[in-house]
Formats: C-alpha cells, sequence, structure tokens
C-alpha cells in the first residue's frame, strides 16, 4: 500500500545556548493510511520532537533544519505556514499527553470544538458544526453530549478530557492522528479503554494513528508496526509481533527485559544499565555503547548506519547478537 | 452565585467597618479634634459650646458610634472654607476625578495590553526590548514630574495643548464630560496620559508575564494543532487567559488612578475631589478631608468588590466553587 | 548551615561574594545602574563638599542672581553650570543637597520599616495562630489601598515636618516587608535546621533571630531596594504637593516643586534638572533591584 506519510532523514535541532542538541538526527519511516505505528523511546528520546516536526509545530530555538516530511505526495516541511495550517487540526490531527493541560480552562468544551471546524470549513453554519461536534463526542464514548458541550474543562475527569481530545482531533476526519502519550497521564483501568477505543475508531474510519509512547507493552496491544528511537535516532523497526518475539538491537531488548511479563514471573525484571547520554554530548560512534553488553572497540569509534535485516525490519547495530540473526 | 456575592459583600463591611475606625481615630485620637473639627477663628466660648455639641466630652466608643450616625445620614461635617457640607463639596467634583481616571484607565488598557502581549510573543525583537526599557522608565518617573515635561512641552513650547482646567463639557445622557466636546477633550489629553503613564507600565508588564506564561501552556500548543489561525490563538485562547489578572489588576488599579489623581490634578489643575484634598489639607479644612477619605474607604471596598464579583464571571473555575 | 538546596545561598564570606558578584554581572545594565547609584550616593555623602557652593549659605547667595540660565556666570565669575533657581542658588549645589535628604530620608523611613515589617512577618510566621491572622488581614488591608492615599491619611492627621514624613514613609511601607519577610520564614519555619534548634530547647528570639532571618534576608533585600526606590519617589511627590519636609530640609521634590512657578515663563532648568536627578537615582534603585530579584528568583534560575 502507498504509505501516507514518508519522513526522510528528518532532522531537528535545537540551537541553545549551551550548543546545538540533535533532538532528532536523521529519522526516516513510513505510515501507510489505515496503519497504527508506535514510536517508542524513553524521554528525551526525540520522538515527540518527531511528531512535532510532522505537525510545523517546533517551538524555537528547535529548527527542522534538514529532511522531508512527505504526507500525501506534498512535503511538509516546504509548506508555507498559512498552507500548513490548514493541514494541521483538519487531515493530521494530534492529541497530547496531559488532558489536564490541552484543553483551554477559560473556554467551553463546544467553542473550541466548534473552531476547530471553522478554522477548516469556513462556509459551515455555527449550528451545523456543533450538530458534528456533539455526534463526535458521542463516537468516543461520551453520554449526554448535549449538555456536555457546554461544560467547562474543569468539570470533567481526566479520562473523559482525553476522550474530548480524541474527538477533537477525529472532528475533521484526518488521515493521520499523532497520538504523543495520550494514555500515560491516565489510571491504568481508563487507560485500557483509551487504547481499545482509538484502536477501533481507527480501524472503522481507516485513519492512520502514530502512536508516541515510552510504554513497550502499550505499543504492544495497539501497533501494527513499532519504530524504537534512542537519542535522536530510531536503531530498530519492524512488525510489532517480530519485534516482540525477536527483538534484536541491544537496546530493544533491554526494554523488552524490562517488561513485567507472566514468563518472568519470581525473576527480578531486568533493568537497562546506566543512563541516557546527555544530547549534548553524544559519544563518536554509537550512542548507545556506554551501556551496551555487546559493545566494542568498533562501536565506539564509528556510528552504525541502520540496516535491512529482513523485509521491513531495519536495525542500527554492528553486533546483532548471534543467533537472534535471521 | 448568589450565597458567594452575600459571603464577599459581608467581608467588605467588615473592612470598611475597621477602616471607618482608623479614619476615626487618627483624625478625632491622634491630632486634637478641636483643632481638627473646629474653626480656628472660633473664640473660647464657642470652642466649648462646639465641644460639647460635638459630644466631645463623651466616652470614645459613644464618639465613634455618633460618628458612624451621622456618617450614614451623609452628614461628614460643614466645610470651613467653603462652608458647604463636605460630602457636597466632594460629590460636586466627583465626576471630573472619575472622568479623568476613566480615559487613564482606558489609555492603560488600550495601548497596554497589545504592547505587553507584543512584548510576551517576541521577547527579543527590538520593538519588544524598546517597549520593556519604556516601561522600566514608565514605572520610575514621579507622576507629578512627567506631568510637568508635559506641560513644558506640548503646552509652554509647543502650544499644542492646553495645561489647566477641564475645558468645554456637555452633557448626554445625564453624564456631563469633557470627553463630549473637542475643546474638552484637549483639555483631558495631558492630564489622563500624565495619569496613565504609570498603569501603563504595570498593565505591559502584567500582559507580557502572562503571555509568556500562558504561551508555554499545552492548550495553547493544542489550539495550534488544531490548525487555528495565530490571530485567533491569540486574541481568543491568549487573551482569555491573561485577561483574569489584567482585570484584577485593572479594578485595583482603577482605585489606585482615584488615589494618584491627586497629584495629577494638582499639576493640571484640573478642577475634581483630588485638587480639594489636597487643598483642603494645605488649609486645614478637616472635615473635608475626613470626608474625602471616608468616601474613597467606600469606593475602595466597592471596587474589590465588584473586581472579586468579575472574577468570578471570568473564570468558571471559581464560579463554579461559588455555587457549590 | 543553610538548608536550602533549591535556593541560591551566598553563606560563605569570600566565595559566597565573589558568585554574588558574578551572578549579579550577568546584566551589564545592572552592572552601569550599580555604579551610577555609587556615584550619586558619593555625591549625597559628601555634598557639602563636592557642590559647587553651600545653597543654604545666605551669605553666598545673591538675589541678583537669580534664575539665571545653564551655563551662565555672574559679575563676581561664579559659573553656573545648571543655572539658578528664583532666589538665586545655583542649581548644582542645590540638586546635590537635595540628594541628600532624597536619599537620607528614603534610606531611614526604608531600614525602620524593613525592620518593624520583618519583625512583625518572621514573628507571624514564627508563632502562628491568632496573632498571624490578625496582622496579616492588617497587612492585607493595608496593602488594598495605594501607597499615596495611607500616606495622605497620614500626613492629614500628624501635619507636616521631617519626622512626620519619615513616619508615614514607614507605616506606609512596612507592611511590604512583613508579607515578604512571612512569606519566606513560613518556608524555612518547616526545614530541619529550625527543628534542631527547637530541639535543642533554643529561646524563640533566638531562633527568629539567628536561625530563620538570616535566610529571609534575600527577599527583603529584593524588596528593600525596590521599595526604597518608591519611597524616594513617595517622598518626592508628598514635597511637590507641600505635604512633606518643609522649605527647611529641601529634598529634590521641593526643588522641582519650586521650579514648577517658573515654569510657564520658560525657565525650565528649575524642575526639570532636579527631575533627571531623582529619575536617575530611582531608575538606577529599579534596575539593581530588579537584576537582584532575578538572582534571588529559584523560578528563573538555570
Amino acid at each position: 500500500m502507498e504509505p501516507i506519510l514518508k519522513i526522510n532523514n528528518l532532522q531537528t535541532h535545537f540551537f541553545t545556548k549551551a550548543g546545538i542538541l540533535k533532538a532528532v538526527d536523521g529519522v526516516s519511516f513510513e505510515i501507510a493510511a489505515g496503519e497504527i505505528v508506535g514510536l517508542v523511546g524513553e524521554s528525551g528520546s526525540g520522538k515527540s520532537i518527531t511528531g512535532f516536526s510532522v505537525m510545523g509545530l517546533v517551538d524555537p530555538p528547535g529548527k527542522i533544519i534538514d529532511g522531508n516530511i512527505n504526507f500525501k505526495g506534498k512535503d511538509l516541511s516546504a509548506l508555507s505556514n498559512d498552507q500548513m495550517q490548514n493541514i494541521r487540526g483538519n487531515r493530521i490531527a494530534m492529541i497530547f499527553q496531559d488532558p489536564m493541560m490541552t484543553l483551554n480552562p477559560v473556554l467551553r468544551i463546544e467553542t473550541q470544538m466548534i473552531e476547530a471546524i471553522q478554522a477548516h470549513d469556513g462556509s459551515i453554519s455555527r449550528e451545523d458544526a456543533r450538530i458534528r461536534s456533539r455526534d463526535t463526542l458521542g463516537l468516543v464514548g461520551i453520554s449526554s453530549p448535549d449538555e456536555r458541550l457546554r461544560a467547562y474543562p474543569h468539570q470533567f475527569s481526566g479520562g473523559m478530557r482525553q476522550r474530548v481530545s480524541i474527538a477533537i482531533a477525529m472532528l475533521n476526519r484526518p488521515d493521520l492522528i499523532i497520538a504523543d502519550e495520550p494514555t500515560t497521564a491516565l489510571d491504568v483501568t481508563i487507560q485500557g479503554q483509551v487504547i481499545s477505543e482509538m484502536q477501533k475508531l481507527c480501524r472503522e474510519t481507516q485513519t492512520a494513528l502514530l502512536w508516541i509512547t515510552h510504554d513497550l507493552a502499550v505499543v504492544a496491544g495497539i501497533a501494527d508496526r513499532v519504530c524504537v528511537m534512542y537519542a535522536g535516532r530510531i536503531v530498530e523497526q519492524g512488525l510489532v509481533a517480530d519485534i516482540i518475539a525477536n527483538p534484536m538491537h541491544p537496546y530493544t531488548q533491554g526494554l523488552m527485559g524490562s517488561v513485567p511479563s507472566q514468563n518472568q514471573r519470581g525473576k527480578p525484571l531486568q533493568q537497562i544499565d546506566g543512563m541516557v547520554p546527555s544530547m549534548l554530548n553524544l559519544p563518536v560512534g554509537c550512542a548507545f555503547q556506554n551501556r551496551c553488553n555487546y559493545a566494542n572497540e568498533k562501536c565506539s569509534n564509528i556510528q552504525p548506519d541502520i540496516t535491512q535485516v529482513a523485509d521491513g525490519r531495519q536495525v542500527r547495530c554492528f553486533n546483532i547478537p548471534v543467533g537472534q540473526r535471521l | 452565585m448568589t450565597a458567594f456575592i452575600l459571603r464577599r459583600s459581608l467581608q467588605s463591611i467588615v473592612v470598611l467597618f475597621i477602616m471607618s475606625l482608623i479614619v476615626f481615630v487618627g483624625v478625632n485620637l491622634v491630632g486634637d479634634p478641636v483643632d481638627m473639627l473646629i474653626n480656628p477663628e472660633a473664640d473660647q466660648a464657642e470652642i466649648d459650646r462646639v465641644i460639647r455639641d460635638l459630644g466631645l466630652d463623651r466616652p470614645v466608643s459613644e464618639q465613634y458610634w455618633y460618628f458612624v450616625l451621622n456618617a450614614f445620614q451623609g452628614d461628614l461635617g460643614r466645610s470651613f472654607i467653603f462652608g458647604e457640607p463636605a460630602l457636597k463639596l466632594i460629590v460636586q467634583r466627583m465626576p471630573a476625578t472619575m472622568e479623568l481616571a476613566l480615559v487613564s484607565l482606558l489609555m492603560a488598557v488600550v495601548f497596554g495590553i497589545p504592547l505587553g502581549i507584543y512584548a510576551g510573543l517576541k521577547p527579543n525583537s527590538k520593538f519588544s526590548k524598546t517597549i520593556m526599557a519604556g516601561s522600566i522608565l514608565g514605572f520610575s518617573m514621579p507622576t507629578f514630574w512627567v506631568g510637568i515635561i508635559l506641560i513644558m512641552f506640548f503646552s509652554v513650547h509647543l502650544g499644542w495643548l492646553p495645561s489647566t482646567g477641564r475645558g468645554d463639557v456637555a452633557t448626554y445622557f445625564g453624564v456631563t464630560s469633557s470627553a463630549f466636546t473637542l475643546d474638552g477633550l484637549s483639555h483631558i489629553f495631558l492630564p489622563a496620559f500624565n495619569l496613565a503613564l504609570f498603569k501603563l507600565s504595570s498593565v505591559i508588564r502584567l500582559a507580557r508575564a502572562g503571555t509568556r506564561e500562558v504561551i508555554l501552556q499545552d492548550y495553547i500548543k493544542f489550539a495550534r494543532a488544531k490548525g487555528l489561525a495565530e490571530s485567533r490563538v491569540v486574541r481568543i485562547h491568549l487573551l482569555k487567559n491573561i485577561m483574569i489578572p489584567v482585570i484584577t489588576i485593572i479594578g485595583l488599579e482603577f482605585g489606585s488612578l482615584i488615589a494618584f489623581s491627586t497629584v495629577t490634578e494638582t499639576v493640571f489643575a484640573w478642577p475634581g475631589m483630588g485638587k480639594l484634598i489636597i487643598d483642603s489639607i494645605y488649609n486645614l479644612d478637616r472635615p473635608v478631608v475626613v470626608a474625602y477619605l471616608m468616601i474613597i474607604v467606600v469606593i475602595f471596598v466597592m471596587l474589590n468588590l465588584i473586581v472579586d464579583i468579575l472574577y468570578s464571571v471570568l473564570d468558571p473555575r471559581v464560579r463554579i466553587k461559588g455555587v457549590s | 548551615m543553610s538548608a536550602s538546596a533549591n535556593k541560591q545561598s551566598y553563606d560563605l564570606p569570600a566565595a559566597g561574594l565573589r558568585k554574588f558578584w558574578l551572578d549579579f554581572s550577568e546584566s551589564p545594565t545592572a552592572v552601569i545602574a550599580l555604579f551610577v547609584f555609587l556615584i550619586i550616593l558619593f555625591i549625597a555623602i559628601f555634598a557639602p563638599w563636592v557642590s559647587p557652593s553651600n545653597p543654604y549659605d545666605l551669605t553666598s547667595v545673591d538675589i541678583m542672581n537669580s534664575r539665571l540660565p545653564p551655563g551662565s556666570e555672574d559679575f563676581s565669575g561664579n559659573y553656573y553650570l545648571l543655572g539658578t533657581d528664583g532666589a538665586g542658588r545655583d542649581m548644582l549645589s542645590a540638586i546635590f543637597y537635595g540628594l541628600r535628604v532624597s536619599l537620607g530620608v528614603g534610606a531611614l523611613s526604608g531600614l525602620v520599616a524593613l525592620i518593624l515589617g520583618a519583625s512583625v512577618g518572621l514573628s507571624a510566621a514564627y508563632f502562628g495562630g491568632r496573632f498571624e491572622t490578625i496582622m496579616m488581614r492588617i497587612v492585607d488591608i493595608q496593602l488594598s489601598f495605594p501607597s499615596i492615599l495611607m500616606a495622605l491619611i497620614i500626613l492629614a492627621a500628624f501635619g507636616k515636618g521631617v519626622e512626620k514624613t519619615i513616619i508615614a514613609l514607614i507605616l506606609v511601607q512596612w507592611a511590604y516587608y512583613a508579607r515578604a519577610a512571612r512569606a519566606s520564614a513560613l518556608v524555612e519555619k518547616n526545614k530541619e535546621y529550625v527543628e534542631a534548634a527547637k530541639c535543642l530547647a533554643l529561646g524563640d528570639k533566638r531562633i527568629i533571630l539567628s536561625h530563620i532571618a538570616p535566610n529571609c534576608m534575600a527577599p527583603l533585600i529584593v524588596v528593600g531596594t525596590l521599595q526604597t526606590a518608591h519611597a524616594i519617589s513617595l517622598e518626592a511627590t508628598l514635597s511637590f504637593l507641600g505635604l512633606g519636609l518643609p522649605i527647611t530640609e529641601p529634598s529634590l521634590g521641593l526643588l522641582i516643586g519650586n521650579g514648577f512657578e517658573y515654569m510657564y515663563s520658560g525657565d525650565f532648568w528649575i524642575s526639570i534638572f532636579p527631575g533627571i536627578a531623582l529619575l536617575i537615582t530611582i531608575v538606577s534603585i529599579n534596575l539593581v533591584g530588579d537584576q537582584l530579584r532575578d538572582m534571588f528568583n529559584p523560578r528563573l534560575q538555570k
């Protein structure tokens, strides 16, 4: 299937006083229509900045300095601000991490929904926009949506607010939704509900979904494919089932080991030793070398390229551990 | 909502009570009450008579009771200089002061909020730096001196604008104001600008600080992610949020504009109650001083009350809490 | 000694002072402002020695020299850089003497207000209970009224004069210090070192003075700088209105007021120059205060 989003060699750097911070350093991946892709990494790995780069919402001192973001045949990074504004919230929508902070506290829910419709459709009447808002609220599982439209954000619980954010993202039937850790701030039970509803909605409407998270377990439950990011680069990507069954990059293995599972009952959880290196001061060679059990001299001198190891499977490592090589 | 207003009103009455006590103690106990309430030219027999009439030989608590009782009936004493009820003198001059304060407030808000938002949105631009440097200057310059400079430049040197008095007034819908005539407007411009300058600086600082804080919030980024035009993000999402602290301050600043109009009115010979109080303090016309202070205290307490209510209207979070 | 890790602490005398200066000098504007302020302070302290003449020595002032424009010379060859006022006094000397009065009144009232306000604020925070409630209620009420109004109430009750103006300025300012002192003392009060001092059964007075107070100094210094600038401005305003200092203590405000009557005849220098001196003083103090505030503000720390 032809991908709707094709990111090639994206470089988003932050020009801070302390130096250039390469938050996203040569990221490439694709999403097909209706596909759900998980973007996994710890905080500071550049996964959120990747999402914001696609939206064209990188705050200064950050800047996209290279690469292209091809969305349905157009390079988003070359679009003007006005053209980008037409795509934002219309063809590509975004959901943020903390539902408590995403909705404007002093505006009614209906105001915040209707403006999102009217921003992209100058001819729609307020009343029609209101009806569509109400229906979309119903769609994401909010009961008595008519009353809820009149309410203010603080009258909702966290889970409900996140549903409202999802409804706002769905309003204009986008082709792609970027969800930046949308369940992290929620209770575990609500988390499960939101995940399965998102999955169902995207399947039904054929909306592609880029799910950004630090939690591999969440991705395992929702995504078709996974990209694992470390220090601004993708270190491994492939089908979710393949990666879960057979993680190849030492970092992915570490992530897998730190997810509690039934098979590991009674054994201590593994953890990845060491710390994420400072993004301002990355080592020469592989960024993961200081935490890697397999690192050798080559790793500390040469930066490994991402290489195709199987159909649809890429890994950025010199030492794909013996026995795991396909 | 009603419960909320009721509770705030009760608090206001308590403050009013305390302030009336302070003014009463200040005037009747710290200073010599005979000095303050009796015409200095009266002879001994007259003084004795007035002391009895005013009940100054009674216990303090009783004196305070009569003071409050008379105040409630609108009797705050008689001016020595004008021979008229002090309250009447002040009420006559109040419109001029209110007009001056309102025009100043309008100037401070109309210029201050956009400038402050601009400085907050683009903190590193040259224009923003100029705005902030100007606001530090406006903050530091004593009002009376700025007034003098304005007169010297615009009235004496350039001869463009008049420097004293209120000019022609006209009455529409029962409101008499200089703002309705061209001559009146030319008279009000300099004093209003003078009075506004200090507030302008604080509105700019407030709007800038608010903008810098709100602009980092997720809901602003989310509004942008919805594809809203930048103008709508600023005018609706940003402005509505920074207006809450700005309204609070503006309400309270209106009171301080009235207080500071004493200075501006003196410099520009503006016939308001601010000039009256300064003249009265100068002439030891104590009843007028007491009346002015009581009235201004009432104005302040009312303003605080109105601001609290407005605040609850603007911020739905406060409003809901007030109801439950 | 300081248990506050999140706050800048400048405890060790030598190293602390250097760090303080390093932080302070991050803003060139503030350094220039401090430098200007030190010059002004020097002039104010040594006014009798640095002034060209003593403007209040009646033998040296000649009414014939009144209202000479800046840069004039009189018949005896005296040069008047900034001209003379209505009584024939040298403006430059009058401004130097005026700075002395203005800064003196501002500093004195600020210092007393600091001690008074800090004592109230610290004890309110430390003892809590009804004392705290009542004191802070008073502070709140007072702060809801603008300073000029409070000053007018006080001067209307007491009348004018040097001590009375100083008393008025103290009563206007103490509440700001009380609020700042209480706010930081509330934070310090719950820290371990105060608990430790209590366990040692030290007296309340000792705990407040030698343990809590030193750690609350930073915000008080900031409030102090900005309040002093405010007090100087307020005194000038009151004196200009004729309600503050008497003619015998000619502060900058009085000088400006004196010049006001000559302004319409175009003798601008009598009002303008003292005003500029006042402005430079206030701006330099405010700029130093702004920088101190930024330095002590934990939210702005890198």
